[in-house]
């Protein structure tokens, strides 16, 4: 009979995941037998202390993370080889963690809607109903949305760091299904959001199952799912290149769907449009991190010596995925679907810095991925939250003409929205500046240069639509009756706060971070 | 490419089709066609089955959620089994992991027992 | 060049001359209606600190060996990744120090004449924060040590530009010519990023002393390519063909912006970027012949655009790119024609800034109208007016003894050295200058009163009068900078020694022809406006004078080789985008199924056809990989 051996796990270096995870499974049980009033103040001050007690875990394991011998990252291999708890994954959480944090201070935003968070009475109410009516007069909501956005994290800090495929997939799924739900949760154009809640469901399951599939074919090729013997079995070269071949180009179909490249970018515009405004933000930050995380840790780690097979293929992804992001956007008339296609276009900038060089002298391509992401959540969800003040009576005003001489009627919102505007565009002294260019540099001392002639031309193109917004709040006449610009909570107005000094910060002295970054080192086998 | 090993795998598929195919075509072949109303019924363990509304009607939702807690304990069944199984060289470290394991589970229950999730009206 | 010594002393204070600027600025734009009772004067006093700070190190600078005019000042590193590393550092040397002058000088005195031109609007404050904005910018650019920082100044001065034109947001073609501005600008912006990009990866710095050093033995490929994404850069900037379109609708901005910003100081970046990276077109044959090609085009086109328009400030545009064009070419002609460019840069600030002022002042009493047919016979009811913008009138047309004529005299001389048709062209177009000017004048000043009845012409404020009669004083005496050669001498430090040549004719005998050849153009601008009444509403013209007026189809040239392309492109894209995939997977499912009415319930048709479009990029993902290891 074989002798079972207990596993050993590393519940120090695990900490932040396990607090976060932990947190929202009480989050549920608060859930169950909190009273109804008053629930909402202590799931909001719970969730919040839970995710900063993982941020200062995560300082802690950061500062404990020791060399690897004979590598040059640092860190440790946890839970019997499926989480890597290093550099890279270190970084991420921190970052990770942070983005949370505003984004579940916009969560609990609930002054803007005159007392009622953003997210549907009763979910399960049909739209337009007498039942809708009478939750929303009772004020019932659901506070579910708290938990709910615990696990999420949690899905989004195993994601990146799994160190095994199956492990990965697991994470995908915890970060997704929770996801699914919170977009259908709008409380205004409930059916928009239901569609989208629908759309995002049905493709992700799509994404997966391909992930899934990429997943088998690989272990057909290298006999384990672990990242590690994947990176061997492709240098020794053993087994059929198609079935690698294969099992990576699916693999990479579904994180390159989960980070929003054409051609898979498609429910992107949709899912950003219909979701809650805070989700939106969540989402755009939060699992764009995580899923550049992951593709970088594959393709880096398990098929970094293959990878003159896929660069190509990622040049034609980034290729693609900048021209619609950029071109398209040019035409959107509601502000979200333009923040959608922005993002599609910067998943390209991105893409073309994981193009660039992965080790080397210089900056590596892990290395200013990882910047960029930390500059770009910031400015992104404090746009959507600036999205989420400019109100009509009917919910938010996300038709781009309602913007009109909104500079004249709120000049400070409209700065600040301004702003991030031009941080997007990457215009300099904003973190947009420093992170394209950290970015772009990585991808050309890898000698992507064609790439990046085109991020630089599609960057220009970028920047007409992000300056036409600019100037159709400060150069137009007000509309009539135009939107009024809601007065929000202290949590709403920190997080923007936050936002805008660290865009202005990272901009300025993006010396820190980028050298975090840096001690972040590579990624360990 | 060696795909030898999955000639196996592709024989036990064809014949399983194979099977379920011909056993169809035999009940078709050889079966009496004297059709009742007890046989047009849904079969229910003997059971005089449930009125349906007219024209079949949808099964209510209520149904999903039964069957969503009904996969809370399946899964949990699946890990206490091994579990039980390597119970010995886990000692200490199993009891407390299963114990936590099960206290999750618990709370996912007991969330849809405050929220009603058990009453069936 | 000579080495760069760290700061010491005064010349440790060099930094307060972007920051005191940058404070104003953030103090009246962040502090809201609170500062508009003072702001202005904030506003003004911020660039005259910067001014005296700068007359200050100017004499400092003065007071050191030849060999110690280049003072460095590290100020914090902007981010260091790998091998990059981008300094906030300073770098005050002849060059800078000059420019600093004239940003300061004349900056200040536009702030001067700005409190009395915009005294009645109600967001003067706001235009002082960004004149402050864009005085900081300005500053930076030059101070610049390294292209990176001189990129972000770059990058300020457009954004300040942007909003400075599009100032009078009523009206709606101010928006639009901002918005045109910008963009193309942007494109001018591509060509500096890359040129950086490449300097980062050819030298693996960026700073000028780092370039320098590495450009010698870097490829030629590389050498021609900097050069050329550098006047790209400089090309969107300074207004020059063919990215020289955004110019003449900047018009649109209040007129000390034009004055400063579109005249004096911003447009001429692109020519202070091709002196500073002299060592790159040393280099490079190619490139620098494609400098002065522009140059050429540019002096040439700008001309003729000034000679067709009525609008006042459109002639003074089209006259700062011709203008702009002189220096261009100078800056092209190598180590003979650096400091040529600069003194003509600098003449040119004062006399342009002079003109725009009193294009100003003149509009200030006609009701801001711009339409030189209804001007007339202005001299007798703004003396002042027209006795400064004669001042500055004389010296663009190069009067003798005028700003000037030493300063016009110079670029056709080493014009004239390097090639003669080159030198022939310059001098043509020097007689088109004298004759669209005179034609200005008189229009304006002269001949008989063509306003309409309700307009009352008056002499302009003391704010407004005397910043005019400064800049009219600078414009007469500012040829004395060249006396002994003393500029060229003084810029040695910063672009090397200037290079004599030789001419075909002797000197005299070439300044005896440039000044005939304008007398020309004034005479025929004599005969053609001044001895007939000028018509209130234009004629015809001819096929030239229709061209020009329509900027030589400078604008439909970008739209049909820009513009049209990539709005087909964007269609294309939007149509493949939203509906070409569905349209696709509904026919195709049309066909399969005959259900057409059910593909038609769009929820469930789009996701299907989203998840069509993922299964295609899945397929081609695979393949495409597999491909690869076929091939």
């Amino acid at each position: 009979m074989n002798e079972f051996i207990a596993p050993t796990v590393e519940y120090a270096e695990l900490s932040p995941l396990l607090i976060v995870l932990g947190a929202a499974v009480v989050g549920v049980t608060l859930e169950a037998f909190l009273p109804r009033r008053g629930r909402h103040r202590i799931q909001v001050v719970f969730t919040l202390v839970a995710l900063v007690a993982a941020l200062l875990a995560t300082g802690w394991v950061a500062a404990g993370l020791d060399e690897v011998e004979g590598a040059s990252g640092r860190g440790l291999i946890a839970a019997e080889g499926a989480i890597a708890v290093d550099g890279p994954s270190v970084f991420m959480w921190g970052v990770l963690l942070v983005f949370s944090i505003i984004s579940v201070m916009l969560f609990a935003e609930r002054r803007i809607e005159g007392g009622v968070s953003a997210f549907a009475g009763q979910a399960a109410a049909l739209p337009g109903t007498e039942a809708e009516r009478e939750a929303s007069r009772q004020g019932i909501e659901h506070t579910e949305v708290f938990p709910l956005v615990l696990f999420a994290i949690g899905g989004m800090l195993l994601f990146p760091a799994s160190n095994d495929l199956l492990t990965m997939f697991i994470a995908l799924e915890v970060l997704s299904l929770p996801l699914y739900l919170l977009c259908g949760l709008a409380r205004r154009r409930r059916l928009i959001s239901q569609e989208a809640a629908m759309k995002y469901f049905l493709l992700g399951a799509f994404s997966s199952a391909f992930f899934v599939y990429g997943i088998a074919l690989v272990y057909g090729y290298a006999g384990s799912f672990t990242l590690a013997d994947i990176h061997a079995a492709v240098d020794n070269n053993t087994g059929s290149t198609n079935l690698l071949l294969a099992g990576m180009g699916l693999i990479a179909v579904g994180l390159l769907f989960k980070v929003s490249a054409a051609p898979f970018h498609a429910w992107t515009p949709d899912v950003y449009q219909g979701a809650p405004t805070p989700v939106t933000g969540f989402m755009a930050a939060c699992t764009k991190l995580a899923a550049f995380g992951a593709l970088l840790r594959v393709f880096y780690v398990a098929f970094g010596g293959a990878q003159w097979d896929w660069r190509p293929m990622i040049w034609v992804v980034a290729a693609l995925t900048m021209a619609i992001g950029a071109v398209v956007a040019l035409t959107q008339s509601d502000i979200k679907r333009m923040l959608a296609y922005s993002s599609i276009a910067h998943a390209g900038f991105l893409l073309v810095g994981f193009a660039g060089a992965y080790g080397g002298d210089g900056i590596t391509s892990l290395q200013s991925v990882l910047f960029y992401l930390a500059a770009y959540g910031f400015s992104t969800i404090g746009a959507f939250a600036v999205v989420m003040l400019v109100r009509d009576p009917g919910g938010e005003a996300t038709h781009l003409s309602r913007w009109a001489g909104l500079g004249k009627t709120s000049p400070l919102v409209a700065g600040v929205f301004a702003f991030f505007m031009l941080a997007f565009a990457g215009i300099p002294l904003t973190s947009g500046f420093t992170s394209k260019w950290t970015v772009f540099s990585a991808a050309w001392a890898g000698g992507a240069w064609p790439l990046v002639l085109l991020a630089v031309g599609m960057s220009a193109v970028a920047a007409y639509f992000y300056v036409r917004v600019i100037v159709l709040m400060f150069f137009s006449d007000p509309v009539v009756d135009g939107p009024t610009v809601s007065v929000p909570s202290l949590f709403t107005s920190s997080a923007l706060v936050v936002a805008v000094v660290a865009t202005v910060v990272l901009g300025i002295l993006p010396g820190p971070v980028l050298d975090l970054a840096q001690q972040a080192g590579a990624f360990v086998r | 490419m060696d795909l030898d090993l999955y000639v196996p795998i592709l024989a036990i598929g064809v014949l399983g089709a194979a099977f379920a195919f011909f056993s169809l075509a035999a009940s078709w072949l050889s079966g009496p066609r004297r059709y009742n109303r007890a046989r047009l019924d849904s079969y229910e363990c003997g059971i005089e089955p449930t009125p349906q509304p007219i024209g079949g009607g949808r099964f209510q939702v209520k149904y999903f959620i039964t069957a969503m807690l009904f996969i809370v304990f399946d899964i949990e069944i699946i890990f206490l089994y091994p579990f039980a199984v390597a119970f010995d060289s886990l000692g200490w470290f199993g009891l407390i992991e299963m114990g936590l394991f099960i206290l999750t589970l618990v709370a996912a229950f007991a969330y849809v027992w405050r929220r009603g999730g058990l009453e069936w009206d | 060049m000579t080495e760069v010594l760290p700061a010491d002393g005064v010349f440790g204070l060099s930094w307060l001359l972007v920051a005191v600027p940058a404070i104003s600025a953030v103090v009246l734009l962040v502090g809201g209606r609170r500062t508009d009772r003072w702001g202005h004067l904030l506003g003004t006093a911020a660039p005259a600190f910067a001014f005296v700070l700068g007359v200050v190190l100017f004499v400092a600078l003065l007071g050191r060996g030849e060999q110690e005019r280049r003072v460095g000042q590290q100020l914090w590193t902007w981010f260091e990744v790998g091998g990059l590393r981008a300094d906030f550092g300073l770098l005050l040397d002849p060059l800078s120090a000059l420019f600093v002058l004239l940003i300061t000088g004349v900056g200040s005195l536009i702030h001067v004449y700005s409190i009395g031109y915009m005294a009645h609007d109600a967001r003067r404050r706001r235009f002082f924060g960004y004149l402050n904005l864009f005085i900081a910018a300005m500053l930076m650019l030059v101070l610049a040590d390294n292209y990176l920082a001189l990129f972000l100044g770059w990058e300020g001065v457009g954004l300040a530009s942007y909003l400075l034109i599009g100032f009078w947001q009523h009206k709606n073609s101010a928006a639009v010519a901002a918005k045109k501005a910008f963009v193309v600008n942007r494109v001018g912006d591509m060509g500096m990023v890359l040129a950086i990009m490449l300097m980062f990866a050819t030298f693996g710095s960026v700073t000028f002393e780092g370039v320098a050093a590495g450009i010698e033995d870097a490829s030629g490929a590389t050498q021609t390519a900097l050069g050329l994404l550098l006047l790209l850069g400089a090309c969107g900037k300074s207004a020059q063909v063919p990215l020289q379109s955004w110019l003449l609708d900047a018009m649109e901005g209040p007129t000390p912006v034009s004055a400063l910003i579109h005249a004096a100081t911003m447009v001429t970046a692109g020519v202070y970027l091709v002196v500073r990276s002299g060592f790159v077109y040393e280099t490079t044959e190619v490139a620098s012949t494609a400098v002065v090609l522009v140059g050429l085009v540019t002096l040439v086109v700008g001309a003729i655009i000034g000679c067709a328009k009525d609008d006042i400030k459109k002639v003074l545009a089209g006259s700062t790119m011709s203008q702009i064009g002189y220096m261009m070419l100078a800056a092209g002609l190598g180590p003979a024609g650096y400091a040529f460019a600069i003194f003509h840069l600098i003449t040119h600030g004062f006399f342009k800034a002079n003109l725009f002022l009193g294009a100003g002042s003149v509009m200030h009493s006609m009701h801001d109208d711009v339409d030189m047919r209804v001007y007339g016979g202005l001299s007798r009811l703004m003396p002042v007016t027209f006795v400064t913008f004669a001042m500055g009138y004389l010296a663009i047309i190069g009067f003798p003894g005028f700003a000037g004529f030493w300063s016009k005299d110079k670029v056709i001389e080493a014009a004239f050295a390097d090639n003669i048709w080159i030198g022939i062209a310059t001098i043509l177009a020097a007689g088109v200058t004298a004759f669209y000017m005179t034609r200005l004048m008189l229009m304006t000043f002269l001949g008989d009163k063509r306003w309409k009845s309700d307009v009352h012409p008056h002499e302009s404020p003391a704010t407004m009068t005397i910043p005019l009669v400064v800049l009219a004083v600078a414009s007469v005496l500012g040829g004395v900078l060249i006396l002994g050669g003393w500029i060229g001498h003084f810029l040695e430090p910063s672009v090397g020694p200037e290079e004599h040549h030789d001419l075909p004719i002797p000197v005299l005998a070439l300044t005896a022809i440039v000044t005939l050849t304008v007398a020309v153009g004034v005479f025929i601008a004599w005969r053609t406006y001044g001895t007939k009444e000028v018509p209130v509403t234009a004629p015809r013209g001819s096929v030239l004078t229709r061209a020009a007026r329509a900027d030589l189809y400078g604008d439909a040239l970008n739209e049909a080789v820009l513009m049209r392309p990539g709005q087909w492109t964007t269609r294309w894209l939007v149509w493949f985008d939203n509906r070409g995939l569905d349209g696709g997977v509904n026919g195709l499912a049309a066909l399969i199924g005959g259900t057409s009415g059910q593909v038609r319930r769009a929820q469930t048709g789009y996701v299907r056809s989203y998840a069509l479009a993922m299964l295609g990029g899945a397929l081609l993902v695979v393949v495409s990989l597999l491909a690869v290891t076929l091939a």
